[in-house]
């Protein structure tokens, strides 16, 4: 910060007209309207090549036959364009399970979605605006939790949940995905900038109990708040792997992360099932396209959950 | 000022706004009871998830599953197992070594790419920053299926490769998977602290910038000067997120030898791998819980450890 620091910033103000105007000879240059860089431009080009590499590999190959994904070039389209028989095929491939996992992850989303933002939202209100024993207790914990893998705590989670006989129903998955103490950080944060507490007293000399004055008047304003927190929720649900592989056991109850995989081992090197690569690859796009849809349509979303998550460090 | 107020003893003085809009004391002790009503379901959730567990693996951790005279209370036997076990320390030192070797890489990468948006200088920047972060949205099962297939030498374009040129490249030989799930891990999070990066960049001033090219500041300057030092914090907060995904990797070893023979990938090949398979086909639970608590003790140390670093390193400047 010191060579360009703020007084030295205030000082170039003051001293004003005469140094704006050599400013001005060079506007291109400036941060609002600057000059394009090629070197920039494809370098950033490159990474971005990067990353839409695997995903146009996806594309191509969901549309080849078995035959043709074994034969042809990866990157080059096979003899038949298959991706609707594929899709086809995918539904109704071991009597259409794969709709029964789709539906499954549907279920987990919406729900744990839902009900996880809800209790953020409900619970960063109360750190925001309420009082109560134990806050500062609380909210180091949860907070600490944060940086507890989720991974090192499935297992233990899992050992639990046999203990209460919770594995092996759709309960074993939900209930961890009810808890996002990222959530609540960031519903605290906003509720704390977003909602005037005046607001809130209003209500309350008007006689509307606590509830519904969290109800009425803070929820809709945390609208955009809880956008953001759905749409982590939903990605981290939809995405989640290692949580379902170990709490189900029956392919009934598996999402679709759990069930390709499923698909993936029959045609493994291990197994002697059929090869059905076609199937997988199909099945993987088809798992990627909603939420590619979602992310795309809702980005200005991430973009202010990500600012706070930076503000925190 | 302040001392002026802390002298001023009149009542109007001493009593807080807060206090004046709730004067009465069960009016205070109402507030606090609903504040609690509002973090009941989650607080006895988080406690179910979080908390019990972590108790009940540590109470389970004591335990040792024998096949003659069956589960049998072994004090902290478990832990002294674990110190010696030599799998176990395998896999602790990959993940460390992918960490030292990925994770500068990437935050490199992601801190070029935001700083190269921002400076809005790329054409295109809308398309690329949207394009670079959609890895974020692929679970991890659909990234080492396609990078699986994409670099497998039987379906993928090294065997094309191969082919073509008579090489004999295999980025899944035991030498060179780790490269390969570095490549994988590496596409699926640059993007995501990429736009952690870009938030920050998004939140200096502007008038900071206009300033710095009135004091004739070249573009480097302004890099080295503004930018660099507004991203130390989320340099913290990226570094602490990539640690805890590289400890706790899990997805990309456990798929990938079902698609690739002899990857090299073992059952210990990660800390949580070798927990997965003591519990699910060791059956060996009250080791793996154990393991599981250690690796989440080892992990909340470096975090916390990187945290208080940075904050210092913060605090110098």
């Amino acid at each position: 910060m010191r060579p360009i620091s703020s007084p030295r910033a205030g000082a170039g103000n003051a001293s004003g007209a005469p140094i704006r105007r050599s400013g001005r000879g060079r506007r291109l240059y400036t941060v609002e309207n600057p000059k394009k860089s090629t070197t920039l431009t494809v370098m950033t080009v490159l990474f971005t090549l990067y990353c839409l590499l695997p995903l146009v590999w996806l594309v191509i190959n969901a549309t080849k036959s078995q035959a043709d994904f074994v034969s042809s070039f990866g990157l080059a389209p096979g003899r038949d364009f298959a991706l609707w028989d594929n899709i086809v095929e995918v539904f109704r491939y071991q009597d259409g399970i794969f709709s029964r996992w789709l539906l499954n992850t549907l279920l987990y989303v919406v729900v744990g979605a839902t009900v996880s933002t809800f209790l953020a939202a409900l619970g960063g209100y109360a750190l925001a605006k309420l009082d109560f024993r134990g806050k500062r207790v609380f909210l180091f914990v949860v907070l600490g939790s944060i940086s507890v893998p989720g991974i090192a705590l499935a297992i233990p989670q899992f050992l639990l949940f046999a203990q209460l006989g919770l594995t092996n129903t759709p309960w074993a998955v939900l209930i961890p995905s009810f808890i996002n103490p990222f959530g609540l950080y960031l519903m605290w944060v906003f509720t704390a900038e977003a909602v005037p507490t005046g607001l809130l007293e209003a209500a309350k000399i008007d006689g509307a109990g606590e509830f519904r004055t969290f109800l009425r008047i803070a929820l809709p304003m945390l609208a955009p708040a809880s956008v953001t927190v759905l749409l982590f929720s939903f990605v981290s649900i939809w995405n989640n792997y290692f949580l379902p592989l170990i709490m189900l056991k029956d392919p009934a109850w598996y999402p679709l992360t759990v069930g390709i995989n499923q698909w993936n081992k029959l045609g493994s090197s291990a197994g002697n099932g059929a090869l059905v690569q076609n199937l997988v690859i199909t099945s993987a796009l088809l798992t990627i396209v909603p939420l590619i849809i979602a992310f795309l349509s809702l980005q200005r979303y991430w973009q202010s959950g990500l600012a706070l998550g930076a503000i925190k460090g | 000022m302040d001392l002026a107020r802390r002298f001023d003893v009149t009542p109007s003085a001493m009593a807080s706004p807060d206090e004046e809009r709730h004067p009465a004391p069960a009016g205070r002790r109402r507030r606090s009871q609903i504040g609690l009503a509002f973090i009941a379901p989650f607080g006895a959730l988080f406690a179910l998830v979080f908390i019990v567990p972590i108790l009940y693996a540590a109470y389970l951790s004591l335990f040792q599953e024998r096949l003659i005279g069956g589960t049998t209370f072994v004090g902290f036997a478990n832990y002294g197992k674990l110190f010696q076990d030599p799998q176990f320390w395998d896999g602790v030192g990959r993940v460390i070594r992918f960490t030292l070797v990925q994770v500068p890489i990437m935050l490199l990468f992601s801190m070029a790419l935001a700083l190269a948006l921002d400076s809005m200088r790329v054409h295109g920047t809308k398309f690329m920053r949207a394009t670079i972060f959609l890895p974020y949205a692929v679970p991890a099962i659909v990234s080492t299926l396609m990078w699986g297939f994409l670099l497998g030498v039987k379906y993928g374009l090294f065997g094309s490769l191969n082919d073509a040129l008579g090489t004999d490249i295999d980025p899944f030989a035991p030498g060179t998977t780790l490269i390969s799930i570095g490549l994988m891990v590496t596409w699926a999070f640059t993007g995501f602290n990429m736009l952690i990066f870009y938030a920050a960049l998004k939140a200096v001033p502007r008038e900071l910038y206009e300033a710095a090219a009135i004091d004739g500041a070249n573009e480097f300057q302004v890099v080295r000067a503004i930018k660099l030092p507004a991203l130390r914090g989320s340099l913290v907060v990226t570094i602490i997120f990539s640690i805890i995904g590289t400890f706790q990797m899990f997805n990309e070893p456990q798929i990938l030898p079902t698609m690739v023979a002899n990857s090299g990938v073992t059952t210990f090949y990660t800390p949580n791998l070798y927990a997965y398979n003591l519990a699910f086909t060791g059956s060996q639970q009250g080791y793996a819980a154990a393991l599981a608590l250690v690796m989440a003790a080892i992990t909340i140390a470096v975090a916390y450890a990187v945290q208080i670093r940075g904050l210092r390193n913060a605090s110098d400047q």
